[in-house]
């Protein structure tokens, strides 16, 4: 009986590669508690004592504890969240959210890329196009989707699935989770850097909503190839940035061990890229993050695509483009500009834009 | 000799260091006892083919080895002196600086800090210099990029300046001109650097639409950020021989993949060879081929 019991016991530690059972390193404590629930219900139901009101008094401390931890997590650990092993994929919210899915592969020139899936399907009452970065839950699996590392054929693939949904007027969602695009020899061969820019190239000409989401990492220019919308939304502890906190350690601090640091000098929590407004949206998580509760958090992504594409919708196409290109054109631009080009009247602005030019003409060459 | 072997130094440093006899057979008798003792400045060795060459006869070549034809990395204001007719550059957005968006700090200093010490060193504001120029008459508007500022690396400033260099050249109507030569997005940064990547994209979009013509010189070296977006959407894309061109660094990739690079990977050959280039110009007859071009797209 107690043989079995552990063997059950281990059951979930197998499933993921965290030795303790999916807690983190600084979840020291919740793991103590959870430990500690697990001696008393195996105690009681082998000595037969009911221990219930002893555990739910646990279950509350160890709530407690985590509303703690996750409401200030530094930088580096919502990178570990967000890379937790146990965190829902692509595959769960293909099966929790969207129904009837319809995968459509191959880029048409080379192959299919298993790090990108492209399909139809209904969110809500709506149809869509998904795209999403796919990161593989078996090692097999992982092994075929490139561990969420996508190949040019990938965004080709993305692209041309993409322009097939703007013919029919099928709006699209963009799901990424992916630690960068693949840096191989193939992967350079095919034209790597061609395939994204030309993804950045086209996006903000679709003439469809586009709702993007970080789902989990979202890593420089592999996320950003299928990450150019009308919306950029977020997930709680997913991140995203330019660089890998490693990458960043090991050429700003010669040390990738420094990887903390950089995680946090890079601003690349959803907290921070909300303040510093390079999304639109911060899409919360279950307590405890996505991986202890995947329902929740696809019920939270689906509620936020149902409501953003109902707003997308409303808008005029040309209106729609017009907007999404101001708001590519804005990023970076400092809040008080922003507030000022918004602030400043119709009028006003027509007339300092005007201004401007003649200025510019003005610098003629010296020589012809 | 090929352009595109690159031997690193530290074969040479080797030998200095250990003046074994096998080594020394290999070093056919010449000495490099000068080595130190030669006044700084005058010489520069070639990493192509590793000759000493005489630095003003490099210049007076365009700073092309007149040996092996490598192409070394050149500077901004030198490239415009070299491809712009003369005197004939007009800077524009010239005092555009970065306000730190992240305020960013790391090891003992910062990115203000390294922003100070790069503008002192590179004698230019930003990683990139636009303006009005005229190529053998032809008037475009010229974006050029400054290697020794940061790497040469994408971040606001950047983004902003092409945008309005787009802007301009679609409102002027003239051709558009980039010559290109950067490690990527700016990572001092962070995600402001890689939305440049989108916006710069963006931007070009509405050039298409508008029919302008855009032609961009990829120089050595262009990875990362810059050619995963900017830099590989010209109409007509240009290189130089023997430069490093790629997604990402070639340390990266044998990182990743733990295997010996092939030889001559990721140069301007290489991507010529797998259908990603127009064509490879030398850098003297880089002038009359986009005049050329120019004047092929006329409407």
């Amino acid at each position: 009986m107690a043989e079995r019991d552990t063997i059950i016991d281990k059951m979930p530690n197998n499933k993921n590669s965290l030795s303790n059972g999916g807690h983190l390193e600084f979840e020291g404590k919740v793991a103590d508690l959870d430990s500690q629930m697990n001696e008393l219900r195996r105690l009681s139901s082998i000595k037969g004592i009911d221990y219930s009101a002893e555990i739910r008094r646990l279950q509350r401390q160890q709530v407690t504890e985590l509303k703690r931890i996750y409401s200030n997590l530094t930088a580096w650990q919502t990178v570990q969240v967000a890379r937790h092993p146990n965190r829902p994929l692509l595959s769960d919210y293909l099966d929790l959210m969207v129904k009837d899915f319809r995968e459509l592969h191959g880029d048409r020139c080379f192959g299919d890329d298993r790090a990108i899936i492209t399909g139809l399907g209904h969110i809500g009452r709506e149809r869509v196009l998904i795209v999403g970065q796919d990161k593989g839950k078996s090692t097999k699996q992982k092994i075929a989707c490139n561990f969420g590392c996508p190949n040019p054929e990938g965004y080709r693939k993305a692209l041309a699935k993409m322009k097939f949904a703007e013919k029919f007027g099928i709006p699209i969602v963009t799901l990424i989770d992916t630690p960068g695009a693949y840096p191989g020899i193939g992967a350079e061969e095919r034209g790597q850097a061609q395939a994204i820019a030309v993804n950045l190239n086209q996006m903000p000409r679709l003439r469809v909503p586009i709702i993007c989401i970080v789902i989990g990492e979202g890593g420089s220019g592999g996320a950003l190839g299928i990450g150019v919308g009308d919306r950029l939304a977020i997930l709680e502890f997913a991140y995203y940035s330019v660089i890998s906190p490693e990458g960043c350690a090991a050429i700003l601090w010669r040390d990738g061990s420094q990887a903390p640091k950089a995680a946090e000098a890079l601003k690349l929590t959803s907290k921070d890229l909300y303040k510093l407004g390079l999304v639109d949206a911060v899409i919360s998580e279950p307590l405890g993050g996505a991986h202890r509760n995947l329902h929740d958090t696809v019920y939270n992504v689906e509620k936020y695509i149902v409501k953003t594409l109902r707003d997308l919708k409303r808008t005029k196409l040309d209106n729609l483009l017009d907007n999404r290109y101001k708001k590519l054109r804005l990023i970076g631009v400092s809040p008080a500009e922003k507030l000022r080009r918004k602030t400043l009247a119709g009028k006003e602005r027509v007339k300092e834009a005007l201004e401007a030019i003649p200025t510019k003409r003005k610098r003629v060459p010296a020589k012809v | 000799m090929p352009t595109t072997a690159k031997q690193p130094p530290a074969q040479v440093r080797g030998l200095n260091n250990n003046m074994g006899k096998e080594v020394k057979s290999k070093w056919n008798g010449f000495s490099l006892k000068p080595r130190k003792e030669m006044p700084e400045g005058l010489w520069v060795r070639c990493p192509g083919c590793e000759h000493m060459l005489y630095k003003s006869a490099v210049e007076k070549n365009l700073n092309v080895c007149p040996e092996c034809n490598h192409h070394f990395r050149i500077e901004a204001a030198t490239r415009i002196k070299y491809l712009a007719d003369e005197d004939s550059f007009q800077e524009i957005l010239g005092d555009l600086t970065t306000d730190d968006p992240l305020g960013f700090k790391f090891r003992d200093t910062t990115y203000k800090q390294r922003i100070k010490d790069d503008v002192k060193k590179s004698g230019v504001k930003e990683a990139m210099l636009i303006g009005k120029a005229f190529i053998k008459g032809r008037g475009i508007i010229l974006a050029v990029m400054e290697p020794n500022f940061l790497m040469g690396s994408m971040g606001f400033v950047v983004g902003e300046k092409l945008c309005a260099a787009i802007d301009m050249a679609m409102a002027e109507k003239l051709p558009l001109v980039a010559v290109c030569c950067s490690g990527g997005a700016r990572m001092h940064e962070g995600v402001v650097s890689l939305g440049q990547m989108a916006k710069t994209s963006a931007a070009l979009a509405k050039f298409d639409e508008a029919g302008g013509l855009y032609i961009c010189v990829l120089t050595d070296p262009t990875t990362g950020g810059v050619t995963a977006s900017f830099a590989t959407l010209g109409d007509c894309l240009i290189a130089e021989p023997g430069a490093l061109i790629g997604f990402a660094g070639p340390r990266t990739i044998a990182e990743t993949i733990k295997i010996e690079l092939p030889e001559g990977f990721q140069t301007s050959e290489f991507m010529l060879e797998h259908g990603f280039l127009d064509m490879i110009v030398n850098r003297r007859d880089l002038r009359s081929e986009i005049a050329r071009l120019i004047d092929y797209c006329q409407k």
